[in-house]
């Protein structure tokens, strides 16, 4: 298999962090390859360096070793500027704990990638497409409704969902999950989970990290990040 | 577009921003008052002292005086591209005592031409009762044939409790006789083994009031040819102790002066031979800012050290900025955090809190501004409140000859304020601003959680 058949590749991923007086290394030699239409868990005990890896594969954070591949292109190579634009127009970010802007509304808080990509003058020239395609992501999501609420007058679940419209809306090629549940009871969880499950069926890249084995089998292929490695791979029947 | 919607919704939603533009309002208020006032009672003694002087004075501090000065006036009112008008003056001290008393007051004798001294300098606008026919300034209403004075206001009134002149209709019939020691051209006393003194009697005839408080308080205006026989300046070679000059409205100070300095040069030159060519040495060619200036450096000293506090102000506007922002920047290292996951640079958010920094900025300064305005608009009137309930005046009128408190607002200043409160909130944030920049976004978006 070529390295043109993977959206997403990760090779001999090291990262370690200094804590006080002591170095702690979190990924020891990750390799990862994620392919085009894809939905991958992560799977790994608190602790296990899953955060690390999602941070480095999104370009938030960078690899002390080892190299991240985004469409057969190494992103250490790209400049500041090509990352943020990775960032902001390639991958899609969705915490645990949602990370909205209390000071924005619902609305507000989807179409902001697109209004962080662009000049003043080019947010005018797109606002109208803007608002159309997140209020379209809110219906799609259920919170058609909500648009004009603020974060904290939604629940857990509608704050998630918020984020995923915020993620999807520039049209990624690669959503990155972390957590998405963990903050969610089982049943919110579960809607979380469709929303994914449905996007990844239309044909969304997804990678997922998770600590419950539940949850992870609801992706397309789990693997099992133990002692800063992968040790473990599966594919859902 | 973020950076400004974000900017106004913190400002909204942060109320600490809000005690942040109130520094900045107060800071930009106590400024633009105190600056205001000053600025306008420097601009306005300056004014006054020109008034007092006119353009340039070719003079000498000596008793003496210098001789040919006619010939230097003749020469003067040739140059008609950039002289409009020349007044000589004598000035000399005496001593004022009122007719029948035995007091006496030690004042300052200048001997002019009323006319030619109002067409140099404003001496025809601080009169009294003749300032539509200053050529009578001298001519007692009671008596025209009599020799008039013009004497400094507060040399001829006294203030009543609420620092107020009472005026009569026309100048009461006083008469004083005022004293001088003539001088030779050589310095010595000119009457020596005499009487001394000259002693002249002469008739209120007006009151001048140049607003500049030392002048009013001690000068008396003598006709010219008065004074220069009081003063030992009328013999066979006559003397003065200055021209003043006015120049033409587009000639400017300095170069009108160079020009005066040259003829007078060449004067000099050519009087080289002359029996009273030494008292040529004593004479000086100056600007009126010149001439004034032991009058004018001390207000300027003032004004320069009244800035150097508001530079302090400004520092303390500076550090409650920071105080504000750093606060502000570390409650929101969460949002800093979402916006880099998003794409967002470190300019950009530098950008977007250097915008809130501007907005309080801005706003204060508004603030300030609007309420120094108005507070400037009615301070005479509320000064005079505060006087007439409490006895309170914020500038004792017998020293500071000053009718009203300056209010009018240069908007230059006010540029310069508002200007100087935005940068000065610019600053505050800079640090704090640089800070949320390099924050880092895997820190900032993790919550109890490390990996």
């Amino acid at each position: 298999m070529s390295d043109n058949d993977f959206i997403l590749k990760a090779e001999g991923i090291h990262k370690s962090y200094r804590m006080g007086a002591t170095r702690v290394t979190v990924l020891k030699g990750v390799y990862l390859a994620v392919k085009k239409g894809e939905f991958v868990a992560i799977v790994g005990a608190s602790g296990s360096g899953k955060s690390t890896l999602l941070h480095i594969l999104g370009a938030l954070d960078k690899p002390n070793k080892g190299v991240v591949k985004f469409e057969s292109r190494d992103l250490s190579r790209h400049s500041s500027i090509e990352l943020n634009r990775f960032r902001n127009k390639i991958v899609g970010f969705v915490f645990q704990f949602y990370h909205l802007l209390d000071e924005l509304s619902v609305l507000e808080n989807v179409f902001l990638p697109v209004m962080a990509g662009k000049s003043v003058v080019g947010w005018f020239a797109c606002r109208r497409w803007a608002k159309s395609r997140a209020r379209e992501l809110l219906e799609q999501l259920g919170l058609s409704d909500r648009a004009k609420h603020k974060p904290y007058q939604l629940s857990g679940g509608e704050r998630q969902r918020v984020a995923i419209g915020r993620a999807l809306m520039n049209e990624p090629r690669l959503l990155l999950a972390d957590e998405p549940t963990g903050n969610l009871d089982s049943a919110t969880g579960n809607g979380i989970l469709d929303v994914l499950e449905k996007l990844n069926s239309l044909g969304q890249t997804i990678v997922m990290v998770t600590h419950d084995e539940r949850i992870a089998q609801r992706a397309g292929r789990i693997v099992t990040l133990v002692d800063g490695k992968i040790e473990h791979k599966s594919t859902r029947a | 577009m973020h950076k400004i919607i974000l900017a106004f919704r913190y400002f909204l939603k942060r109320r600490i921003t809000h005690f942040a533009v109130l520094a900045v309002a107060l800071c930009v208020f106590i400024v633009v008052v105190v600056m205001t006032v000053m600025t306008g009672l420097v601009s306005d003694f300056k004014q006054k002292n020109h008034d007092f002087v006119g353009d340039c004075v070719v003079g000498t501090e000596s008793l003496v005086g210098f001789a040919y000065y006619e010939e230097f006036v003749n020469i003067l009112q040739e140059q008609n591209d950039f002289v409009r008008a020349v007044s000589p003056v004598i000035k000399s001290y005496g001593l004022l005592s009122p007719r029948g008393s035995n007091q006496n007051k030690g004042l300052e004798i200048i001997g002019i031409d009323p006319l030619k001294h109002s067409w140099v300098t404003g001496f025809g606008k601080t009169l009294k009762y003749r300032k539509s026919d200053v050529s009578r300034a001298f001519e007692p209403p009671y008596d025209p044939n009599l020799l008039g004075c013009v004497l400094g206001i507060d040399v001829a009134l006294r203030r009543d409790a609420n620092s107020r002149y009472f005026f009569t209709s026309s100048p009461v019939r006083a008469a004083f006789s005022i004293s001088c020691f003539p001088l030779t051209s050589r310095g010595a006393l000119s009457k020596a083994g005499t009487g001394l003194v000259n002693t002249k009697t002469f008739y209120y005839s007006d009151i001048s009031q140049s607003g500049l408080a030392h002048v009013d308080s001690s000068l008396v205006y003598l006709l010219f040819e008065q004074a220069q026989g009081l003063c030992g300046m009328d013999r066979s070679v006559k003397r003065v102790s200055a021209i003043h000059i006015k120049f033409k409205p587009d000639v400017k100070l300095q170069a009108g002066c160079e020009k005066v300095a040259s003829l007078w040069q060449k004067f000099k030159q050519e009087k080289a031979g002359e029996s009273q060519a030494y008292l040529l040495d004593t004479v000086n060619v100056k600007s009126w800012k010149d001439y004034r200036r032991s009058s004018i450096a001390p207000m300027e000293n003032e004004q320069t050290e009244l800035m150097v506090m508001f530079a302090f102000v400004g520092i303390t506007t500076v550090f409650i900025v920071f105080v504000v922002f750093y606060m502000i920047i570390s409650h929101k290292s969460k949002d800093i955090g979402i916006l880099k996951s998003i794409g967002v640079s470190n300019a950009g958010i530098m950008e977007l809190f250097s915008g809130f920094a501007f907005l309080v900025g801005f706003l204060g300064s508004c603030v300030g501004l609007f309420g120094g305005w108005m507070f400037l608009l009615k301070i005479n009137r509320i000064e005079a409140w505060l006087f007439e309930h409490f006895g309170f005046q914020l500038w004792d009128r017998t020293i500071f000859a000053i009718g009203d408190i300056p209010n009018q607002v240069n908007p230059k200043v006010l540029g310069v304020i508002v200007l100087s409160a935005i940068v000065a909130c610019w600053a505050g944030a800079l640090l704090p601003s640089l800070q949320a920049a390099k924050q880092n976004p895997v820190e900032t978006l993790q919550v109890n959680q490390f990996y």
